[in-house]
């Protein structure tokens, strides 16, 4: 990593009440979340205590179903002392005709010192930072952006291949529709990546000229030579007029296989953000071969998110 | 309005009044003039000296222009929120319009001649006049025509089924047809629902960067073009109301070429916001020069971005189409500026922008947006009074004159003068616009309708 920042030089680094995306997010503050978590990593896996989150409630506001990133979101508060709110607002609290301000303000009146949000409408988040005086985390905001994914992506992705500059990216799938590919369109190319995108057009659909991001021809232009692939997840209901003809159509012109990968370097590994759809978007075979960092990608959730939840609190 | 504002009534008694050495703009004689205005028991006038008594403005820095005529005004009479008819028609005096056509979108909607007399009804009380547009189809559900007879005899200057297009062709042709020899237009809200689905805003660079829906412009032209087809088979008039796109503006203008019987307008938000509003950007169309559209903007600001306030149907355009519509406005291609005004309450435009009820009031912001655009060189400002006043007056039978004699219908504003839209200051029952608190020039000093004073702000 550039320069090693230190904890201290993380915290100095971030001016932010909130995690919106990673697009208002510099050079500087990525490093310095990134090193955070690396260092916290370090700390969770030798069983030091941390609890500079102990005066701390955190808010898990879930509109939308979820279980990795609530359950990493939970386990990264408790790990920094939080106490935790699971608010299971989830299906309910539409009906019951609440608004998302409303809502919001009533924890934070309660005591709740940092909310973290999924909702299933883009934007969700902003209308919360700017109606709220709690840091906001955006836990995924519709087809928008899901800022703590790609931190981990790009965590995962350092892991295994190191420095991220002039290495190329291959993302593949539903780009359109997917709020993990947004923010890793913004971030990997910060990082020094070369990111290319494939699948079907609809999919593509109105990402040229998105900076530092390529538009592949096929699916084997994005493959070639890439230094690791990143496949999507289908929605099942894109399939009957939502893009493409049958899913069956999907899997076999862009579905992820062993064979096809042969086009990438020789090691290149595969991420999914999951959950996985095995025989549509990737193959069970390559899913669990030793190329898939799917786990590893779960596994770095937690210290991410620990470093997030630390940063927007002002807590480190 | 500021505090010293005050509003009149169409019952009010006739006015006497004397504007000095004022810019007197006649968009029906091309015009031009500075004089005085002279306005003697509601009648203009040339040789009369006003009464002693009478109103004396000093009018050197002001403009005086026909009464403004909003071609698309929500009043939401019978049964919506957000506005009502004092509310609204206070908000268009207070905008400059003597004129306001209320939409049949309501609830129950305006598809009965008994119900258009009861909105009419009121009529003489309020601060503008209030025509009526009838629904085009019972219930505008798109299935038979409503009594067009009837409906004009009540007072329906146009029918339409705004807040969507009708879906069948062969009823748009029927209702073509029917009301050729009536002389009405069939005002459309040009949308085919297939291709806009559950589009949040207009397709394009800013809606991916902002993982929000897209509207394709297809949306819009695909019944433009299948309405101009009608229109011409049929003899019938057609008239599209808030084209958003360049290439529905290309198809009417190649429609006016060949003699088809189309009319069309465009409201103050499609001229000079775009799509990028949506993202946060507060810079007009014009304003934004060397703005590409390539490429998505730069990270988004969170007191801005996703404002409920700027979810609008049709969608803020692109740059590129915000600025064919000014020149379509320019040159004639576009006949009309109208509103839209679209009040909503608090609850429904500060919400997920996904769930926003899609709406800008427009009244009270109309004419500042449109001297805007007259400030950046792109229209005349006859033109765009013309535009805000005579045409859209004559679409409706409605007759402007700045002559000697007839009563007084008119607007005198001051082009320089600066205000803000806020709480304190619109009249409108709602606040659902991205300019709320935006620094806009021009302000409306005194408006005239039938003779009588229904707004003045003077010194």
């Amino acid at each position: 990593m550039i320069g090693s920042p230190t904890t201290a030089d993380a915290v100095a680094a971030w001016p932010h009440r909130y995690l919106l995306d990673v697009d208002h997010l510099s050079r500087a503050e990525i490093e310095g979340c990134l090193a955070l978590a690396v260092e916290m990593r370090a700390r969770r896996e030798a069983r030091e205590r941390m609890d500079v989150l102990r005066d701390e409630i955190v808010g898990l506001a879930f509109y939308e179903p979820s279980t990795r990133t609530r359950v990493s979101f939970e386990l990264a508060a408790r790990a920094l002392g939080a106490t935790t709110v699971d608010l299971s607002v989830a299906g309910s609290s539409a009906g019951k005709g609440e608004s998302l301000i409303d809502t919001l303000r009533t924890l934070e009146r309660t005591g709740v010192t940092t909310i973290v949000l999924r909702h299933a409408a883009s934007g969700a988040p902003y209308l919360a930072a700017r109606s709220t005086g709690a840091p906001i985390v955006n836990a995924g905001d519709g087809t928008h952006a899901h800022p703590t994914q790609a931190l981990l992506d790009a965590l995962t992705l350092r892991d295994a291949l190191g420095e991220l500059h002039g290495r190329k990216v291959a993302i593949v799938g539903d780009v359109a529709h997917s709020r993990v590919a947004r923010s890793n369109l913004h971030l990997l190319p910060r990082l020094g990546a070369s990111v290319w995108i494939a699948g079907p057009p609809a999919f593509l659909a109105g990402f040229q000229g998105w900076p530092g991001v390529r538009v592949a021809a096929d699916l084997d232009e994005a493959l070639l030579d890439a230094d690791a692939v990143m496949t999507l997840r289908i929605q099942l209901e894109r399939a009957a007029g939502g893009g493409i003809p049958s899913l069956a159509e999907y899997a076999a012109g862009w579905g992820l296989t062993t064979e096809r990968l042969a086009k990438a370097r020789p090691t290149a590994p595969v991420l999914h953000p999951g959950p996985t759809n095995e025989g549509v978007e990737i193959s069970a075979e390559l899913a669990a071969s030793e190329r898939s960092l799917i786990g590893r990608q779960v596994m770095n959730g937690v210290p991410v998110r620990m470093a997030v939840l630390a940063l927007v609190s002002g807590a480190v | 309005m500021p505090a010293a504002a005050t509003f009149g009534r169409l019952s009010d008694p006739r006015a006497s009044l004397i504007v000095s050495d004022v810019r007197i703009i006649d968009p029906v004689r091309g015009t031009d003039r500075r004089g005085d205005l002279v306005v003697v028991d509601g009648r203009l006038s040339r040789e009369e000296r006003p009464p002693d008594a009478a109103l004396r403005i000093d009018g050197r820095s002001l403009v005086a222009a026909p009464g403004l005529c909003d071609l698309h005004t929500h009043l939401r009479e019978p049964g919506g929120r957000g506005e009502a008819l004092g509310s609204g028609t206070r908000a268009a005096a207070h905008g400059g319009f003597t004129t306001v056509c209320a939409m049949p979108n309501t609830d129950p909607a305006l598809d009965e001649a008994l119900r258009l007399r009861g909105l009419l009804a009121h009529s003489g009380d309020l601060a503008a006049r209030v025509r009526a547009i009838a629904a085009a189809s019972v219930g505008r559900r798109g299935e038979r025509l409503t009594d067009y007879r009837a409906l004009a005899a009540a007072g329906a200057v146009g029918f339409s089924d705004d807040g969507s297009a009708l879906a069948s062709a062969s009823l748009v042709r029927a209702a073509l047809a029917y009301l050729a020899p009536l002389g009405l237009p069939l005002i459309e809200h040009a949308e085919d629902p297939s291709l806009a689905g559950a589009s949040q805003m207009r397709a394009g660079p800013v809606a991916t960067r902002l993982g929000l829906a897209g509207w394709p412009p297809s949306a819009e032209l695909t019944i433009v073009e299948r309405d101009i087809a009608l229109a011409s088979e049929t003899g019938g008039w057609v008239h599209f109301t808030h084209l958003s796109t360049a290439s529905a503006v290309a198809a009417v203008r190649r429609a006016k070429q060949l003699g088809t019987r189309v009319t069309c307008d465009v409201t103050p938000h499609h001229l000079a916001l775009t799509d990028r509003w949506v993202a946060g950007d507060r810079r007009f169309a014009w304003e934004a020069e060397g703005v590409t559209a390539d490429g998505p903007p730069e990270s988004l600001d969170p007191q801005l971005a996703y404002d409920g306030s700027c979810r609008v149907n049709p969608p803020l355009p692109s740059r590129d189409d915000a600025l064919a519509l000014i020149e379509a406005l320019a040159d004639g291609t576009i006949d009309a500026i109208a509103t839209d005004h679209a009040p909503h309450p608090p609850e429904r435009t500060l919400v997920e922008f996904e769930a926003a009820a899609p709406g800008i009031i427009g009244l009270e912001t109309a004419l500042s947006v449109g001297l805007a655009l007259v400030e950046s060189g792109r229209l005349s400002l006859g033109r765009l009074l013309e535009a805000l006043s005579v045409t859209p007056a004559a679409t409706i039978g409605e007759h402007r004159s700045m002559q000697p004699g007839d009563l007084a219908d008119l607007v005198v504003f001051d082009p320089t003068a600066h205000w803000r839209p806020t709480d304190a200051t619109l009249a409108s029952g709602s606040r659902n616009t991205p300019l709320l608190g935006r620094e806009l020039r021009g302000l409306v000093r005194l408006t005239l309708a039938e003779g009588r004073i229904t707004y003045a702000d003077l010194p």
